[in-house]
């Protein structure tokens, strides 16, 4: 009887709980399962001498053995480095991939991965577009942004590993780089 | 990012210090090996060097000007200069110059460049200021 009574109060309060385990759990604070367990000053400075060294965790091991084998095409670009920097950095691209490293959000988009699949791009990955999806192509157009490689022009912690909501603004389209900004964070 | 600051620390000093000038040195010595007369090195020459080439150049990442910085041209990413006297950096890890002549050469000329082409260009971007 009394137990009835309490029921629907326990199935409340839990719910309540539940929501809230969701929500901290949610997009924001889930991006910092993007920064490595570990650092490697060679993967930072020799991926991070043409774009943003992308995150380990956003591609599966897979996909990073295949494209350290490649480097010498590296999306149409010579990438070389020496076999013992090569062989380093792999290493750590591995351990610390979607599928190997200790992240959730790492995991999650290992897992939208095929398994026959093992992309290049991380923006080709179902998980990317997923989290972009309310981004119009024009906006990746716009001339300080160009492409959706370049993490920096909205995510302005993206040299290191911070892609919480917090640091995004987009840059307005000026025509002129690095201008004018729309801050979502202000939201 | 305690633990990140100090492999950057502790990476630092395995890169080889050296001068624009040790670096030219090294590559005359290269070039005389190469056989052919060696006349020295113009500066003349690696101005036509960086601005020439096909459809990609080396001024079309690095800027027209080195002194000024320059964007990759596919990812945006901002590129310091490349003379010395804007970015007292350049030219002083030999290991770091050879992988760029290494890639860049065979990306804008599809072949390695020679010492001589080499020592043409430190010396245009020596003398840029």
């Amino acid at each position: 009887m009394k137990l009835r009574r309490i029921a629907p109060v326990f199935v409340l309060a839990l719910s309540v709980t539940a929501t809230g385990a969701l929500l901290a759990s949610g997009e924001p604070s889930e991006h910092g399962n993007l920064i490595p367990q570990s650092a490697n000053a060679k993967w930072k400075s020799e991926c991070g001498a043409c774009h943003v060294a992308y995150p380990p965790a956003l591609l599966p091991a897979r996909s990073w053995e295949k494209l350290m084998a490649g480097l010498a095409d590296h999306f149409g670009e010579d990438a070389s480095l020496d076999p013992a920097t090569a062989r380093e950095i792999r290493e750590y691209l591995v351990r610390e991939s979607g599928d190997r490293g200790a992240g959730r959000t790492g995991r999650k988009a290992a897992n939208a991965v095929a398994p026959a699949d093992a992309p290049m791009r991380i923006t080709a990955t179902r998980w990317f577009r997923h989290e972009h999806d309310e981004i119009a192509p024009a906006v990746w157009r716009r001339a300080a942004i160009g492409s959706p490689a370049n993490c920096g022009a909205c995510h302005k912690g993206a040299a290191d590993l911070d892609f919480s909501e917090r640091r995004v603004a987009i840059p307005r389209d000026t025509g002129r780089p690095g201008a004018g900004q729309v801050s979502l964070g202000a939201r | 990012m305690r633990r990140w600051l100090a492999t950057l620390f502790l990476a630092a000093p395995a890169a080889l210090a050296g001068t624009p000038a040790d670096l030219l040195g090294a590559y005359e010595a290269q070039a005389k090996r190469a056989g052919a007369a060696f006349a020295g090195f113009s500066a003349a020459r690696g101005a036509a060097l960086y601005r020439g080439g096909g459809s990609a150049t080396c001024a079309s990442c690095h800027s027209p000007s080195p002194l000024q910085p320059g964007r990759h041209a596919r990812t945006g990413k901002s590129i310091a200069p490349l003379a010395p006297a804007a970015n007292p950096a350049r030219l002083t890890d030999p290991a770091k110059t050879e992988k760029w002549f290494g890639r860049n050469c065979r990306d804008v000329l599809a072949r390695d460049c020679t010492a001589q082409e080499k020592g043409d260009f430190v010396r245009f971007l020596m003398n840029a200021n």
